[in-house]
């Protein structure tokens, strides 16, 4: 009989297993969600350009690689070297794509003050054409990489195996994390974001420069994107023109699960919705990993409609 | 929008005169058929308190957000220190040196007292965006700046030790001294404002007196030269306004020029040099506290009598 076959016992042998691998998935949309939520945050605005942003620094991180010549598993000096330079090319693209993306499309209906819808069809629009760009660009085929890391067991705690990529991959984002809240709550630019987000008429009567603010937090977003963007060049191994899509679509749920412009629930969002598709995939297959993801956002919703921390910028502080 | 951004830069044809520091050049005001300001024309001198009165509905607030850049006149113009005002973005208006308060308190809801302030303390301040992030842009500190080593928990302690050190080692950022320099003048403010006691409490959850001083506080922080307060004692009982008062004078006394919106008559004769009254958008008297409280036409404007009945 066909059905649904749920393996329990593939779960729950494995738990501490599926657990680290769910933290390490989920921190790479909690990277991604981020960026949601800074802009969401401020302006009240979904920005569903945000996963080309993020699939700019993947094939940033194609081109780096293949400039310097990376190769399977090569010394790990070299490794670090990858991963830096990586990094610092993602970043810096996908920062800069988010800031003209603010600068192009969206600053100019800012001053017109356009309905909100505006700004959606043309989030949606502008996400289609910087994809389908790539596609043309770099074809529509899945792009390989090379396995800069080899993926080996770090430590075994019972019968979880913890690796290499997973401790890279949850530490990275857990110190981006951790940055992004000190800059956010304990720095001059961070005080000017909150004050905007909380009420923007009032910061600009009292000296700060909104558009800063704005390109600002695009800024952080597209930084944090392209870190995001290595993470998962690292984890997967590939990348594609349409690889924003259902991962900007996951990053946005995270983001919303967590509470929509609340930071620290983006990671809490991220990190669950990882642990939440790695059990569903786990106990039946992987074929339900996305249904498993959007039925807790529903189930999320229906009890806390602002998310599991509730939502606005203003509110997240220390 | 791109002839205002020209305009910015225009230099300014009038010098500016030495008493003058803003002034109301035959402001017209028209959203759609309305006329909420009707060519009006006066001027808040250096070192005074200016009082704006006016009964409700007379236009008052239209005039301070025209004069604040938030609407931009239909005709006339308004300048501040001989430099035209709108067209202007809000925050290089405040950079200018004009910082107000708001009738409807409009606070930073989710900021401590503290931060509040700061957020008007920081438009003095230059750190870059890669300054604050990266905190490489460091100085050598002075004595006094040095972390203070301090507490008898050992562990506590160890940390300031190790703070100390690196801060021997690799200075300060200057990021880090900014910050400190401007909650030092944010706590200074508050306490000048009388609200110290509670700075590092939510601005929502203050009382409503404390939250009047800590706009005003908010405003001050932004080292603005003038100083337009919308109707600060609204709400207040007599005793609150009679502090209020004194602190209005205080700031004068500091060397601030204060532009007062109020429409209770007996603060504003208490308090300000001259006074400016609008009726239907409209000025009708200019003058001393004494001149404009017995000019017949605001007294009709204040009664209700017709000002030609007789």
């Amino acid at each position: 009989m066909k059905g649904i076959f749920v393996d329990f016992d593939a779960l729950f042998g494995h738990l501490g297993q599926h657990t680290v691998d769910g933290l390490s998935k989920g921190s790479i949309y909690a990277l991604v969600a981020l960026g949601y939520t800074l802009v969401y945050g401020v302006l009240r605005l979904i920005n569903f350009a945000h996963s080309e942003v993020f699939m700019i620094g993947t094939f940033t991180v194609v081109g780096t690689w293949s400039v310097l010549g990376a190769t399977d598993s090569p010394a790990i000096g070299t490794v670090i070297l990858l991963l830096l330079a990586g990094l610092v090319a993602a970043a810096a693209v996908s920062g800069a794509t988010a800031v003209a993306v603010e600068r192009v499309a969206y600053r100019r209906l800012r001053r017109m003050n356009a309905p909100p819808l505006i700004f959606l069809i043309t989030a949606i629009g502008l996400s289609l054409v910087l994809s389908e760009a790539f596609g043309i660009w770099q074809g529509r085929l899945v792009k390989g990489m090379p396995t800069v890391i080899e993926r080996s067991v770090l430590f075994t705690i019972g019968n979880t195996e913890v690796t290499n990529v997973q401790v890279i991959t949850v530490l990275a984002a857990l110190i981006m994390m951790f940055g992004l809240d000190v800059f956010i709550n304990r720095t001059r630019y961070g005080r000017g974001v909150r004050a905007v987000a909380q009420d923007p008429d009032t910061a600009a009567l009292m000296g700060v420069n909104k558009d800063r603010v704005i390109a600002l937090i695009f800024l952080l977003g597209g930084l944090l994107a392209g870190a995001a963007a290595l993470l998962y060049c690292v984890r997967y191994g590939n990348t594609r023109f349409n690889v924003g899509f259902v991962l900007g679509l996951k990053a946005f749920t995270a983001a919303v699960l967590g509470g929509i412009g609340n930071l620290r629930g983006a990671l809490l969002g991220g990190l669950l919705l990882g642990v939440v598709e790695v059990y569903a995939a786990t106990l039946t297959s992987s074929a339900w990993e996305d249904v498993a993801a959007f039925v807790v956002l529903v189930v999320v919703l229906l009890f806390r409609p602002t998310g599991l921390l509730g939502e606005s910028l203003g509110r997240a502080r220390a | 929008m791109s002839d205002t951004e020209d305009l910015v830069s225009l230099p300014e044809s009038e010098a500016p005169t030495r008493t003058d520091l803003l002034v109301v050049d035959h402001v017209t005001l028209r959203f759609g058929g309305v006329v909420a300001l009707d060519d009006v024309s006066f001027e808040v001198r250096r070192g005074e308190i200016l009082g704006l009165i006016g009964p409700n509905g007379a236009g008052k607030t239209t005039c301070f957000n025209a004069m604040t850049g938030v609407y931009r006149p239909t005709s006339g113009e308004v300048r501040f220190d001989g430099d035209r005002v709108s067209g202007r973005k809000p925050h290089q208006i405040n950079r200018l040196g004009i910082a107000r308060t708001f009738q409807n308190i409009r606070l930073f809801p989710e900021m401590t007292a503290l931060e509040n302030v700061m957020v008007g303390t920081d438009s003095q301040h230059f750190t870059s965006v890669p300054g604050a992030l990266f905190r490489l842009y460091r100085k050598r500190p002075k004595p006094e700046e040095l972390p203070v080593v301090d507490s008898h928990n050992g562990l506590v302690r160890a940390w300031q030790q190790t703070r100390l050190v690196f801060a021997k080692v690799f200075g300060i950022s200057r990021h880090t001294l900014e910050e400190r320099a401007g909650e030092q003048k944010a706590l200074a403010l508050l306490r000048f404002v009388g609200i110290a006691d509670r700075a590092n409490e939510l601005a929502r959850n203050l009382p409503y007196g404390y939250q009047r001083r800590l706009e005003i506080a908010r405003a001050l922080a932004t080292e603005p030269k003038l100083l337009c307060l919308d109707e600060p004692a609204a709400g207040f009982n007599p005793a609150e306004k009679e502090q209020l008062l004194k602190l209005i004078r205080d700031i004068r006394d500091k060397g601030y020029t204060v532009l007062l919106i109020e429409h209770d008559m007996r603060l504003v004769m208490g308090v300000t040099d001259r006074i400016v009254v609008l009726e239907f958008g409209k000025k009708i008297a200019e003058g001393t506290p004494a001149e404009v409280r017995d000019n017949p036409k605001v007294i009709a404007a204040y009664l209700g009598v017709p000002a030609d009945a007789s």
